[in-house]
C-alpha cells in the first residue's frame, strides 16, 4: 500500500511514457477479443442473463450452498477451514504449512491471497511463496501488485521483463539473448519448472466452488494450476465465499460466459477440477485444505452493494473502463483495479482511506453493459458515494456547494436569481476575454485548465422565453 | 381542434450556457404538432445525486415533478437529465412513498428529444445544409435509454449531412458532469482522446445530442485550435446557423 492518494497515483501512471502504449493494447486486445467471441457465439447474452440468475441465487442461498460443500468436501477427503478475516486466512495457510513442514510453497494466481498478503505473511514465517503464472511471477520478482486481474503485469514491456529477470536470475548467462517474448518464457519455465519439482506445498486460489460434489474448479491458461495442486504433496486453496455455486450445470453456465468477457477465448485452455485428496498410491497431493475466506463478503451480503459478490472476476470491467484506461491498474491502490476494484477495495481497505475510486467515474456505464452477470456497477458506485456523503467524507466545500444547489432549487426564485448571477458573471467574464473564457476561477479553475468556454450569447432560457407559466 | 400540449424541460446548462438549445427544441416541438409550454423549472437534481446527496436530489426532484406532472409528453434536450427523469427518478422514492408513483409516471411521459421526435415526426420540408458531421452519443443516451438510431434518422431526413462514424465511439468523452472538475486529469485526457477521434473523421461539425459533452469536446477542440464547431442536435435539426 502506497501513501500518495489515487489522484496522486493517477497522475504518476499518466506522466508515465511507458504505461500509456501498454494499457492501449490492452485495450484494443481484450475489447476487440471479448467483442468477437461474443460475435461468433449467438447465445451469448442468453447465457448472461443465466449465468447473472445464477450467481445472484448462489450468493442468495449462499450460507446452505457454503455447508453443503464443507460437507461433501469433507466426505471426499478435503480439510475445510473457515477464515474471517484475512489474519486468519493467513494464520491457517501458515500453521498447516509448519505442520507438514513446508519450506517452500509454489502459488498460483489467486486473488484472495493477494488480498489478504499472504506471500509477506509466509515470507515473515520463513516459507517461501513462488508465484508460477508468469504474469505473477514477473511482478513478484520486482515487488509490484497486479495491475490488471487477469493480465497482471500489463502494465510492463519485454524490455522491463528482460531487466527484471537480468537482476534476479543470477545463473543468466550476460551473452544469452532474452529480447523475445518466447525466450523470456523458456527463461521464465527453466525456473519455475525447478519450481514444481521442489516445492513442499501448492497453494492456489478457486474459480469456483461447487456445492454438489465439494469440488473445487480453476481456469489457466498457462497449465501451472494443474501442477500448483497436483505437483507438491500438499495442496492449499483459498476462496472467497462468494465463489460457491450449487451445480456443475450451474458451473458450466458461468465458465461459459467467463472467458469469453476475460480473453475473448470460448473457454479457457485449463479447467482444473478437484475433488477430496490422492488416496495411498493415486497421484496428487496427500492432502488437501481449502480455507473459505470471509474477510467482509457476508457484511456486504447484507449491504446494498450485495450483488456485486455475483462477480465472478473475469475483468470485463477493467478492460471496457475509460478511467482505468488512462489510469492503469496500480493508480487503485488495492488488490483488485477498475470498476470491480472501485466496489471492492472501500470494502477491504476502507472507504474514507478509498473515498477517490467510486467517485472517479463519469457513470458512463460501459463496466455494466459488457458484465457477464450483469452487476450494475455504476449504481453500486453511487451507493458508496451516497455512503460517504451520510459520513461526511466528501470536502466540505463540496458539501457546502450541494447544500446550496439543493437549497436554491427548491423555490423556483432562488433558482432563476442564481442562474441569472451566472450567466451575467459569464457574459461579464466571456467580455473581459474577448469573447472566449480561458481561465474561470471555479471548482480550481479545472474546466478552462484544457478547455476554452464559450460565454452565453445572452440572458437565460427561461428569462427570455415568453408567457411561461 | 386544439393542439396537444408538450412540455420542454429545458435542462440547466442549456438553460445558463446555451440558451438557443432551448428555443431550437421548442420550435421542432412545435413544428411537430405540439404547443409547447414551459413551465417554471430548475434543476433535474442530477448533481446532488451522483454526489451521493440522495436528500438533496430528491428535494429538487420533487420541484421538478410537481413543475412537470400536469402534461402528458415532457421533452428533454439532453439523454443525461432525461435520464435522470425517466430511469433514476423512481428509485430516489421509497415504495410506499407518495412520491413515488408521481415519480413513475413522470418518468413514463418523460422522453429525450430525439426520441420525442422519432415518436411525432417533423414534417418534410428542405434539408438544412450541414456537409460532413461527427456525431457523438452520449453515454446516458446510448446506454441508459437505448437512443441510437434516433438522432441518425432525424439527421438523415432532415439534413443533407453525411455523418462519418467516429473511431471508439462507445468510450465516454470524459465530461461526467462535476467529474470533470474533480478528476481534471483523468477527464482531459479522455477528452482528448475523443478529440483525437474526432479530427480524425475530417468532418467540419461535431453533433451531439447533451450539452455536456458538447461543452467538454467542443472547449477541447478549440482550445486545441481546431476548426471543428459543435452543435447541439435541436440546433441543426431546426437549422439555425
Amino acid at each position: 500500500m502506497t501513501a500518495l492518494d489515487f489522484k496522486s497515483r493517477a497522475h504518476a501512471a499518466m506522466n508515465d511514457a511507458k504505461l500509456a502504449p501498454a494499457l492501449k493494447r490492452m485495450k484494443s486486445h481484450f475489447q476487440t477479443g471479448r467483442a468477437m467471441a461474443a460475435a461468433r457465439f449467438p447465445e451469448f447474452e442468453m447465457l448472461r442473463d443465466r449465468a447473472a440468475a445464477i450467481r445472484r441465487r448462489s450468493i442468495a442461498l449462499m450460507p446452505d450452498l457454503l455447508e453443503r460443500f464443507e460437507a461433501n468436501a469433507t466426505a471426499a477427503g478435503m480439510q475445510v477451514h473457515w477464515a474471517a478475516d484475512a489474519a486468519e486466512a493467513c494464520a491457517i495457510a501458515a500453521r498447516i504449512c509448519r505442520d507438514n513442514g513446508v519450506r517452500r510453497a509454489i502459488k498460483s494466481k489467486s486473488m484472495a491471497t493477494e488480498e489478504i498478503h499472504l506471500n509477506a505473511h509466509l515470507a515473515r514465517e520463513g516459507i517461501e511463496a513462488i508465484e508460477t503464472d508468469l504474469g505473477e511471477y514477473i511482478i513478484q520478482l520486482r515487488g509490484e501488485r497486479p495491475s490488471h486481474i487477469i493480465a497482471p503485469a500489463i502494465h510492463l514491456s519485454k524490455e522491463d521483463v528482460a531487466e527484471t529477470f537480468r537482476a534476479a536470475h543470477g545463473d543468466l548467462p550476460p551473452g544469452r539473448d532474452i529480447a523475445e517474448r518466447t525466450a523470456l518464457v523458456k527463461e521464465a519455465r527453466v525456473k519455475l519448472r525447478e519450481a514444481f519439482l521442489t516445492a513442499d506445498a501448492g497453494i492456489t486460489g478457486a474459480n469456483m466452488l461447487i456445492a454438489e460434489t465439494g469440488t473445487i474448479l480453476l481456469v489457466s491458461n498457462e497449465g501451472n494450476i494443474d501442477l500448483t495442486a497436483t505437483a507438491p504433496r500438499l495442496h492449499i486453496a483459498i476462496a472467497g465465499l462468494d465463489k460457491i455455486v450449487e451445480s456443475w450445470d450451474d458451473a458450466g453456465i458461468v465458465l461459459r460466459v467467463l472467458a469469453r468477457s476475460a480473453t475473448g477465448q470460448d473457454m479457457s485452455s485449463y479447467v482444473t477440477c478437484l475433488t477430496g485428496a490422492a488416496a495411498e498410491g493415486e497421484a496428487g497431493p496427500r492432502q488437501s485444505h481449502i480455507i473459505l475466506l470471509d474477510n467482509g463478503r457476508s457484511a456486504m451480503r447484507a449491504s446494498n452493494k450485495a450483488e456485486m459478490l455475483a462477480c465472478i472476476r473475469c475483468g470485463a470491467c477493467l478492460n471496457h473502463c475509460p478511467i482505468y484506461a488512462a489510469t492503469g491498474g496500480h493508480a487503485y491502490g488495492g488488490t483488485y483495479s477498475g470498476p470491480m476494484g472501485a466496489v471492492l477495495t472501500p470494502l477491504f481497505d476502507g472507504l474514507r482511506e478509498n473515498a477517490d475510486l467510486p467517485n472517479a467515474s463519469t457513470f458512463c456505464g460501459r463496466c455494466q453493459e459488457v458484465c457477464p452477470v450483469r452487476i450494475p456497477l455504476p449504481m453500486l458506485l453511487r451507493h458508496w458515494r451516497e455512503d460517504a456523503f451520510a459520513a461526511g467524507i466528501p470536502p466540505r466545500g463540496e458539501r457546502w456547494g450541494l447544500g446550496l444547489w439543493r437549497w436554491a432549487g427548491r423555490a423556483n426564485w432562488r433558482y432563476r436569481l442564481a442562474t441569472r448571477a451566472a450567466s451575467l458573471g459569464l457574459r461579464l467574464t466571456g467580455w473581459w476575454q474577448r469573447g472566449t473564457i480561458r481561465r474561470l476561477p471555479l471548482a480550481g479553475g479545472n474546466f478552462t485548465a484544457t478547455r476554452d468556454m464559450t460565454p452565453p450569447s445572452g440572458a437565460s432560457f427561461q428569462s427570455r422565453w415568453k408567457g411561461q407559466r | 381542434m386544439s393542439q396537444p400540449e408538450a412540455a420542454l424541460f429545458v435542462t440547466c446548462l442549456a438553460d445558463l450556457m446555451r440558451p438557443e438549445v432551448g428555443f431550437a427544441a421548442a420550435s421542432l416541438i412545435q413544428r411537430a404538432g405540439f404547443t409547447v409550454v414551459v413551465p417554471r423549472q430548475g434543476c433535474c437534481g442530477q448533481p446532488n445525486y451522483n454526489a451521493g446527496d440522495k436528500a438533496g436530489a430528491r428535494d429538487l426532484a420533487k420541484a421538478a415533478i410537481a413543475a412537470l406532472e400536469r402534461f402528458e409528453i415532457v421533452v428533454v434536450p439532453s439523454g443525461s437529465c432525461g435520464g435522470m427523469i425517466a430511469k433514476h427518478y423512481p428509485h430516489l422514492f421509497e415504495a410506499d412513498d407518495p412520491w413515488r408513483p408521481r415519480a413513475e409516471r413522470l418518468a413514463s411521459r418523460t422522453l429525450e428529444l430525439t426520441q420525442f421526435l422519432a415518436r411525432h415526426p417533423l414534417p418534410d420540408g428542405p434539408k438544412a445544409p450541414a456537409g460532413k458531421i461527427a456525431y457523438h452519443d452520449s453515454c446516458s443516451a446510448r446506454r441508459e435509454l437505448g437512443v441510437l438510431a434516433e438522432p441518425r434518422a432525424l439527421i438523415a431526413a432532415h439534413t443533407d449531412a453525411e455523418i462519418v462514424p467516429i473511431a471508439d465511439a462507445e468510450s465516454c468523452c470524459g465530461f461526467g458532469g462535476t467529474f470533470c472538475v474533480k478528476y481534471p486529469e483523468i477527464s482531459a485526457r479522455m477528452a482528448s482522446e475523443k478529440t483525437a477521434a474526432i479530427a480524425a473523421t475530417g468532418a467540419g461539425m461535431l453533433v451531439a445530442a447533451d450539452l455536456g459533452c458538447l461543452l467538454n469536446l467542443g472547449g477541447t477542440l478549440k482550445r486545441q485550435g481546431s476548426p471543428i464547431a459543435i452543435k447541439h442536435i435541436a440546433e441543426l435539426l431546426a437549422g439555425e446557423p
